[in-house]
Formats: C-alpha cells, sequence, structure tokens
C-alpha cells in the first residue's frame, strides 16, 4: 500500500526525541499550570511550512495513536499530515466532535470553540485540546485572567483572535467542568489558557 | 547538598528507556497530567503501568515522576517528611540511576519533590513540583464503593453525603475526628482526597506556589492542584477545621510549630515528639535550635551526622 508519502520531503522531528519531548512538555505543563505565562519552545525543530515551532513541538510531544487530531484545513493538508503521520502515528479527523487536539492555524475560519468536544459530565477530560497559532502573543488589546494558577490576577494581549473570541471563551468557561482547553502558539511561543481560567474583557 | 548521580550507568549502555518508561506510556502520562491541571481536583483515568515496586509503594508518584523528570532536575523523596527511610532512599536512587539526575535532601534546592504522606515544613516555590503517592484517590470511596456512583457524584457535585459523615463524626465525637486525608474541596468545585497527609498540612495546599501532582498507581488515577488555586478544607461554621497542635516541642530541634511524630523509646513508656520533617529538622539543628533532648545520646548521633 502506498501512502504516497516521499520520505525525503518529510522536515525531521526531535534531533533526540527523548529529551525534546521532555523539555517541551515541562515547559507545556508550567503554562498550563500558570496561565497567561509564555513559554519559549525555540528549541524545538523547524515543522513544515503553514505550522509554527510552538505548535509543531506540542504536536511531537503529545500526539500519538491515541489522539485524533483535528487538523485546519489552511494548512498544507498533504505536508502537514505527512509529517504528523510519520513522527507522531496520529489518525486525522475532520470531526471536530471526535479531535482529541485540534491545530488551528486560521483562527478567522475555523470553527467556534463550542464545534469542539467538551467532554461528558464524568469525563470532563476527554474534551478536545486546541492548539490555536495567533499573529502575535502580546501587543493586542488588554485582557485580565484569573483563576487557577493565577496569583491574583493577570493580563494577556494576544494579537490575530477573531473578535468574539474572549466571548467564546468565557462561555466555554462558565460551563466547567465541561470545556475545551486552549494553547495559543505564535511561532516559537505558547501561551495556554485552560477551561479554568476566567477572563474579565477590558471596558466590556 | 546536592549529590549528583555516578555512575551514568544509563548514558553509555542503555537497557530501558529514559526514566524507566517507555515514551508512549510518557505521553498518555503528560496529556493526563494537562488535563488534571486544567480541571483542579478532578481524577483522570490513566493507564497505569506495572513498575519495579508493587502497588502501593508509590508506583503512581514514581510514574508522575519518570513523565515529567529531565536530567536537569535535582530530585527529592520523602516518605512521611523522611528522606532517610527505605522507600524513599529506593526510589530516590531508582530516578539517580534510571534518570540521571542529582538528587538531593534540601527541600530548598529540588525541582521535583516525591512525597508520602507529608507536604515539607519548608514553604514550597515557584518552579517546584511536589509529586504525592496516593494509596486511594477517591475521598468517597469509604462512603460509597461503587465508582459508578462515585464518579456521578463528582460529575453532578453532589457531596451531601460527605458532610453527613462528617456530621456523623461530630455527633459521635464531638468534633471531626479525621487527621489524615481529611477531604478538601478545590476552587469549590471538585471534592479532592489529599492523599493520607495529616491534616495538619492541608493549609499549605491552598494557594501554593509549586505544582501539586498527586499519582494513585493501584487505582489509576491522577490528579492536581495547579498554583494559587483554592483549596478547602471541608468543616462547619460552628466546627470550624483545625489542625493538630501538640503541647511539646520536637525533642531535637525545640520546633513548636512542625508536624511532630511521636517516638517510642523504651518498653517502660518514654517517649520522645520529633519532627517529622527530617531535613527541616536537620536544618534547625544546624543552625544552632537545641531541643530538650538535644544531649541524649540518641540524639547525638542526629546531630552529627546533620552536620
Amino acid at each position: 500500500m502506498s501512502l504516497g508519502i516521499d520520505l525525503t520531503q518529510i522536515e525531521s522531528g526531535f534531533s533526540d526525541p527523548v529529551f525534546g519531548s521532555q523539555s517541551v512538555f515541562r515547559a507545556v505543563m508550567d503554562a498550563v499550570a500558570r496561565p497567561g505565562t509564555i513559554a519559549d519552545l525555540g528549541f524545538a525543530p523547524e515543522p513544515p511550512e503553514g505550522l509554527g515551532r510552538a505548535a509543531g513541538a506540542v504536536a511531537l510531544t503529545l500526539f500519538d495513536f491515541e489522539t485524533p487530531v483535528w487538523l485546519d484545513p489552511s494548512v498544507d493538508q498533504a505536508r502537514a499530515q505527512a509529517w504528523l503521520r510519520f513522527h507522531c502515528g496520529c489518525p486525522i479527523t475532520a470531526d471536530p466532535q471526535q479531535a482529541a487536539f485540534a491545530v488551528i492555524c486560521a483562527p478567522e475560519s475555523a470553527p467556534a470553540l463550542g464545534a469542539f468536544n467538551i467532554g461528558d459530565a464524568k469525563y470532563p477530560d476527554r474534551s478536545t485540546t486546541l492548539i490555536i497559532e495567533v499573529v502575535a502573543l502580546t501587543g493586542g488589546a488588554a485582557i485580565t485572567l484569573r483563576g487557577p494558577g493565577i496569583k491574583g490576577e493577570t493580563g494577556v494581549s494576544p494579537v490575530g483572535l477573531p473578535a468574539d473570541f474572549w466571548h467564546q471563551f468565557a462561555e466555554n468557561g462558565a460551563q466547567f467542568q465541561f470545556g475545551v482547553d486552549v494553547l495559543l502558539v505564535a511561532g516559537d511561543r505558547l501561551m495556554a489558557l485552560p477551561r479554568s481560567t476566567r477572563v474579565q474583557i477590558e471596558g466590556v | 547538598m546536592i549529590s549528583t548521580s555516578t555512575p551514568r550507568s544509563n548514558e553509555t549502555e542503555r537497557y530501558y528507556n529514559y526514566a524507566y518508561l517507555d515514551e508512549q506510556t510518557k505521553r498518555m502520562i503528560r496529556r493526563a497530567i494537562l488535563k488534571a491541571l486544567a480541571i483542579p481536583g478532578y481524577q483522570v483515568p490513566f493507564g497505569s503501568r506495572e513498575m519495579p515496586v508493587p502497588y502501593g509503594w508509590g508506583t503512581g508518584g514514581i510514574q508522575l515522576t519518570a513523565a515529567i523528570i529531565g536530567p536537569d532536575d535535582v530530585y527529592k523523596c520523602i516518605d512521611q517528611g523522611a528522606d532517610d527511610t527505605t522507600n524513599a532512599v529506593s526510589i530516590r536512587q531508582f530516578f539517580a540511576k534510571v534518570a540521571d539526575v542529582a538528587t538531593t535532601e534540601d527541600t530548598a534546592e529540588a525541582t521535583i519533590i516525591q512525597t508520602r504522606h507529608r507536604i515539607p515544613e519548608q514553604t514550597l516555590k515557584a518552579g517546584q513540583v511536589l509529586v504525592f503517592q496516593v494509596p486511594q484517590p477517591e475521598p468517597l470511596r469509604g462512603l460509597e464503593a461503587r465508582e459508578t456512583e462515585t464518579r456521578a457524584m463528582h460529575a453532578y457535585e453532589e457531596y451531601g453525603l460527605q458532610y453527613v459523615s462528617l456530621y456523623e463524626n461530630v455527633s459521635a465525637y464531638g468534633r471531626i475526628a479525621a487527621t489524615a486525608g481529611y477531604p478538601v474541596m478545590v476552587e469549590e468545585r471538585y471534592l479532592m482526597s489529599p492523599s493520607p497527609i495529616p491534616k495538619f498540612d492541608n493549609p499549605k495546599m491552598d494557594d501554593n506556589e509549586a505544582i501539586l501532582l498527586f499519582g494513585a498507581g493501584r487505582e489509576k488515577r491522577i490528579y492536581a492542584v495547579p498554583p494559587h488555586t483554592q483549596v478547602r478544607s471541608l468543616d462547619f461554621e460552628d466546627y470550624p477545621f483545625e489542625v493538630q497542635t501538640w503541647e511539646e516541642s520536637c525533642a531535637l530541634c525545640g520546633a513548636d510549630d512542625a508536624y511532630l511524630d511521636e517516638v517510642v523509646l523504651d518498653d517502660v513508656g518514654t517517649k520522645m515528639f520529633v519532627c517529622s520533617d527530617s531535613h527541616h529538622c536537620g536544618q534547625r539543628r544546624a543552625e544552632g535550635h537545641v531541643g530538650p533532648m538535644a544531649g541524649h545520646q540518641l540524639a547525638q548521633g542526629e546531630a552529627e551526622a546533620a552536620l
């Protein structure tokens, strides 16, 4: 059976998968434990065009045959799929409800947060984790975050999210224990917005 | 003092993967940790593996540590607060061998502290991860044996039974008699077992700077408390939560604000009270604090070992 994958065209993964994925995981774990803080994953390998380095690093670290992945139609499906399948062995799904992870590269045209799996009342951990590529993690309109992992409150200002993203995220949080978890990525950098994070929008 | 692991047996000839677990198992545990942090206090099921120690010896904590540890970490392992007990020593040696990490007994130097049944006296700080070994992750198990039922109780926040149990305590003993594994409410949503730490340690979990990870190997559950998370010990307005206090102070270091173990010294009932946290006690003695039995022949060897 030919999958039509040209191995010579596939970008490399971690030069050392054991220590590479461990380093990425600790950075991601710290980011999820402290929402709003920014992790730098610049040490990770360059993924195929269309995926950012931080998004690729998360994929190499957390995706495998157990995690169906929803891949944004805006990325070069052939190259990105070949890379993900070769390095992670993950199934690709077109159904957001089936996805353990979603890689979103064009947030404007992607399905709403509520379209993905929000988990089960008894098993809220079965929800989708969204990896959303934005323009930048700083420099945009100020948003105030509160909740577990945040001492008092913290401000974030990502650039490149859809206008109603924060309203969607607030609705996502309002239905806790249900909800998706979000990893915002911009190139090498990553910030986590778990469902437990409460958002206060300035001037609204 | 940090001791680096030698020989680095794992480097040249590796008969097993780094940190013992295979990479797919680590990925599975890592995904569970991230969901556990996103839903504080909720028990995430995971595919617990067989480890080279029996269930009940800390396999949940060991698997958590194995999934997060890297060569730059400094690892500390305590059992009932002590670094020098058999279980702690063997688990510490295990990670020195399979993960090439430096180990320490110093709470402040450690980046990962694995613990059985205590939270160190010294306040934890950002950048540290406290890994708990958990025998029974389900706080409601003593009240309801069926997992299908307890899972539904968590899903729908049906915690009345727990309060009835505490009330029965009050009516029978005049107080809430639970002393270890005292149930807590995380962010006013999930009822959580803090593992069998003494209730003395419960307040340390609230608004903690470190990441708290809980692993139950036999019961196949992982749960977590992120930093700066509200953790409230259950109580009633007229029976507020209280921690243990002692009339004695530590016989060796004189501490009157630490958790004390009662040690029977002979067969006529002589006893001493001593800090359960061995590093905390040793550090205080090194600083010159003296307890009532500091000159005792039993304490002499201890003090010399600490210096």
